[in-house]
């Protein structure tokens, strides 16, 4: 594929982008490509750098190396108002003393269109958010999450080839957040537009995108389908950041074994560490099998149940498997699982760790 | 606006823009420094003579006196001012006793007017012919008596203003912990009270030093036959025209002032690091005998600056003090005793309502540009410095680097020297910190996105400036206004080097007409600047209720 080619694949196209505040890099040589029509979330811890790479994408904070292509054009030195995007941001920047539809309509007014046009559009926003009432109100005196949604209906106005949002929900409270998460993706399905959202929430971006961009301390860990991320973690940051996951200590053994303490693992890929190397084996706790295992199940162990701790839809069980030097392993079994198998604290029971769902990494990291 | 038609990108815009206020700032501030500095190294002729002028300076015996005579006055004044702001301010603060807000007005009243009407109000009282010449016990009040006391009703709410902000900071929780231990009252108070207000106090005393040691009307006035620096620069350089030794007694003024500066910008930011995010604000509860005696307190000082401005009001119309008390409106009729009448308050309605339009339009959109461009950091950082170097420049000293600089035969600009417009440059340049920080502490407070919002939806920054950011601002910028008005109405002490023969000034006025012995037309001319100066903070309140109530309906929530 050409250089050509790769651009007009991709929508936003990031080369090499670094930018640093005094001597702290905060971004360190990002690559990215973002097809058109994608949602796409910038995961990661606070601080690594997702806001800092959204807005040098705005053009809002400039970078201080790199490239960046939006819609096959470089804007690499343009400023923001060249640039062919929509932003909402965490406190969602409302004008407090305009109305709601002078807020939206804010950006159309510049544009020179007859005033029927404007309010026409205005109120077509105004519905498609589900605030068709509210234009007369001022933002004070809507809630936090009407608030969000004048903010996005803002951002659409001007009907923007790019939707960049950062941390929208994260003011909002637990039970609003989840409504408004599945609206904001059918709208976006809806309108097409190509979306970036940042947040530090793994379940919202598990949740919402099509693709994931995990950062850790200014650089990409690893981009991929939410599946991909959660089943595939390309690095045991990865693995940590999303969803839960234990580490073990261990030995490679073999191509596609490794040994921790005295229990011999199978593991479904390749270690890519020579025999005799110290790695981290990680498996998640909800992949550990307990019901029906086979005899002939790979690594299967016998195991006690040691804590139980009730979770609501599962429990979160540590189990030692009665080996001799082995160690304590989280296994997550479901309340249905509980009930029909009478899981009690004290049972020895047959359990196994599918190899396909074991990864290795170097034991460096983590 | 056109920019846009003109085929200018925004960063142009700003840029242009930026570079404008710092060239003004530059021109109204940094140049009138500059060559005052310069002068006070030049002889007559204008010849570079190193420090020469420093040298005759220290060898002339009068001048030395009158060095020792400010530091003395000013001294004294500091020593007697800030015990009692500090208690004053401690009962608006840290009491339950009734009256308080009536309280806090009266002791702002001498801001209202210009300082030598706390001298004139002396005069009226322990003058020759005062009603209480008697007290004096034979001693003059003329001369360091009389300074040391308008001094201090002058200064009395600049301290009281610090001390109230510094103890109403104070954290909460303290006090509390330290009931609950039981500590007693007076250990609370210095163990503390008494610490948590230190900063305050340390700035409260070198502001009230400086603006004492810096103030020309009082020793004007009240000062007879004592010389100190302030008066001793009026008569270098509008005496004997020697501005060289103009200068050096400017430059020996800006000590203290600029020591002030440094010394108040290191106690904000330990006032601040004190005060912790959580701290809390403390509620006083009710005790008795403690909110009494500082009720008995308040109410003595209070009146006391009350009844003495109250004199000098009452004096002005009056016939002939003592003698004939009965009431007249002789004495505003001004033409009898000073040739401009009239004039000189239309001036300086002028002046003032010139001040505060121009300088608030100025300050606010150079704040504006200072605080939330992006591009030009460089230049934005200049000109804040600039913005905040008058604060550490006496208004005295200002007015003879304007004299200087604008009265220079090779500056194309001298043909203003005389104008009310150099006049109005001086003032808002004269207080242009305190407005600088009022806009940008309002400025801080609205979201900084607005402008990242506005770009984003290819809406140019000064559309969102006149449509957002100055109606959101609208308390801050009346505050502007009105400070500036009511400082340009008050002003003497730079002003009084720059005004021409019809450009000539009421608080000018004032001293002209006190020279001439016409006490009463003085007072009467200080009675109506207060009553304009109170008239437009009335105004002001007003029109915050309005501004507040039905034209920002959207602040209600
Ligand atoms: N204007 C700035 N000046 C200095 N450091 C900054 C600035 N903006 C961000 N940083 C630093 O850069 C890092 C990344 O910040 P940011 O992109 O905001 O993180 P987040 O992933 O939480 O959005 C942080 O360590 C932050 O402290
Ligand atoms: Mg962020």
């Amino acid at each position: 594929m050409t250089v050509a080619d790769t651009i007009a694949s991709s929508f936003l196209r990031v080369r090499g982008l670094g930018k640093s505040f005094g001597g702290f890099r905060a971004l360190k040589d990002v690559d990215l490509d973002v097809s058109r029509g994608e949602f796409v979330c910038f995961l990661g811890p606070s601080g690594c750098g997702k806001t800092t790479l959204l807005r040098a994408i705005a053009g809002l904070d400039p970078q201080d190396e790199g490239t960046i292509h939006i819609g096959g054009r470089d804007v690499s030195k343009a400023p923001p108002s060249e640039r062919d995007f929509g932003i909402v941001f965490q406190s969602y920047a409302l004008f407090p003393n305009l109305t709601v539809a002078k807020n939206v309509g804010y950006g159309l007014v510049n544009r020179s269109r007859p005033r029927r046009e404007i309010d026409a559009r205005v109120a077509e926003l105004l519905a498609l958010v589900g605030l068709a009432e509210q234009g007369a109100k001022f933002p004070g005196q809507l809630s936090g999450g009407q608030q969000q949604r004048v903010a996005l209906a803002r951002a659409l106005a001007t009907s923007p080839g790019l939707l960049l949002l950062d941390e929208p929900l994260s003011a909002l409270d637990a039970k609003v957040r989840v409504r408004l998460r599945d609206e904001m993706r059918a709208l976006q399905q809806r309108l097409g537009v190509t979306t970036i959202m940042v947040t530090h929430d793994q379940e919202e971006a598990l949740a919402m995108a099509d693709r994931i961009v995990v950062m850790n301390h200014g650089v990409i860990e690893q981009v991929g389908t939410p599946e991909e991320i959660y089943r595939r973690p390309a690095t045991a940051f990865v693995a940590d950041f999303v969803g839960h996951m234990t580490f073990l200590d261990a030995i490679v053994t073999g191509p596609r074994s490794v040994k921790v303490g005295a229990l011999d693992f199978i593991v479904a890929e390749d270690a890519g560490a020579p025999v005799g190397s110290k790695v981290k084996l990680a498996l998640r706790p909800e992949a550990v099998q307990t019901r029906a295992v086979a005899a002939d199940a790979a690594n299967r162990f016998d195991a006690r149940v040691g804590d139980l701790a009730f979770l609501g839809a599962f429990c979160r069980a540590q189990l030692a498997p009665v080996e001799p030097g082995a160690p304590v392993i989280a296994a997550d079994i479901s309340a249905n699982a509980m009930r029909d198998l009478g899981v009690a604290t004290g049972d020895v029971r047959p359990v196994a760790f599918p190899p396909e769902a074991l990864r290795v990494f170097a034991a460096a990291a983590s | 606006m056109g920019f846009r038609r003109a085929g200018l990108g925004e960063a142009q815009v700003a840029g242009a823009l930026i570079t404008v206020v710092c060239l003004v700032l530059v021109l109204i501030i940094a140049l009138p420094l500059w060559t005052l500095l310069s002068k006070s190294v030049q002889n007559v002729d204008g010849q570079f003579v190193g420090l020469a002028n420093f040298a005759a300076y220290v060898r002339s015996p009068t001048l030395v006196a009158s060095l020792a005579n400010s530091v003395m006055v000013a001294g004294l004044a500091t020593a007697i001012v800030i015990p009692l702001a500090f208690v004053y301010a401690y009962a608006l603060t840290r009491s339950r006793m009734p009256l308080k807000g009536l309280f806090a007005a009266a002791a702002l009243l001498p801001i209202f007017a210009p300082s030598l009407m706390a001298a004139l109000a002396l005069i009226y009282v322990f003058g020759n012919q005062g009603i209480l010449k008697s007290w004096m016990m034979g001693a003059s009040l003329y001369g360091p008596v009389g300074i040391v006391a308008a001094e201090a009703l002058y200064s009395f709410p600049h301290a009281l203003l610090i001390l109230t902000t510094a103890l109403s900071l104070a954290d909460g929780r303290l006090r509390e912990a330290a009931d609950a231990l039981g500590t007693t009252r007076r250990r609370i108070f210095w163990t503390i009270t008494l610490p948590g207000a230190r900063y305050g106090l340390v700035s409260a005393a070198f502001v009230v030093f400086t603006l004492v040691i810096t103030d020309f009307g009082v020793p004007k006035v009240i000062g007879g036959q004592f010389d100190v620096l302030a008066t001793d620069a009026y008569r270098q350089v509008v005496g004997q025209q020697n501005f060289p030794m103009g200068a050096v007694v400017g430059l020996v003024l800006l000590i203290p002032a600029v020591a002030a500066f440094f010394v108040d910008r290191r106690a904000q930011k330990r006032q601040t690091a004190l005060l912790s995010a959580r701290a809390t604000p403390y509620f006083p509860k009710r005790d008795r005998q403690r909110d009494w005696s500082l009720f008995v307190f308040t109410a003595l000082v209070g009146s006391a600056i009350v009844a003495t401005y109250g004199v000098a009001v009452w004096g002005s119309f009056v016939r002939y003090w003592p003698y004939n008390l009965s009431l007249t409106l002789n004495n505003y009729d001004f033409a009898n005793v000073e040739p401009t009448g009239w004039e000189g308050y239309v001036n300086s309605l002028k002046l003032a309502g010139l001040t505060a339009v121009i300088g608030t339009a100025f300050v606010f959109v150079g704040a504006y540009l200072i605080e939330k461009l992006i591009v030009f950091p460089r230049l934005r950082g200049f000109a804040h410095f600039l913005a905040m170097l008058p604060m550490a420049v006496p208004g005295l000293v200002l007015g003879l680097g304007y004299v200087f600089f604008f009265n220079a035969s090779w500056n194309p600009l001298n043909v203003l020297y005389g104008t009310l417009i150099v006049m109005v440059i001086n003032t808002v340049a004269h207080y242009y910190t305190v407005a600088h920080i009022t806009a940008l502490t309002s400025l801080k407070q609205i979201d900084r996105e607005f402008e990242a919002v506005s770009a984003s939806l290819k809406v140019p920054f000064w559309r969102t400036f006149s449509r957002v950011t100055a109606p959101i601002c609208m308390p801050a910028i009346l505050d502007i206004a009105v400070y500036l008005f009511v400082n340009a109405m008050t002003t003497v002490s730079a002003v009084i080097f720059l005004y021409g023969s019809s450009t000539k000034l009421a608080s000018i006025a004032i001293v002209h007409m006190d020279e001439a012995g016409a006490v009463a037309s003085a007072a009467a001319m200080g009675t109506v600047i207060m009553a304009t100066a109170i008239g437009v903070k009335l105004l002001h309140v007003a029109l915050n209720a309005l501004v507040f109530g039905r034209l920002q309906r959207w602040r209600v929530r």
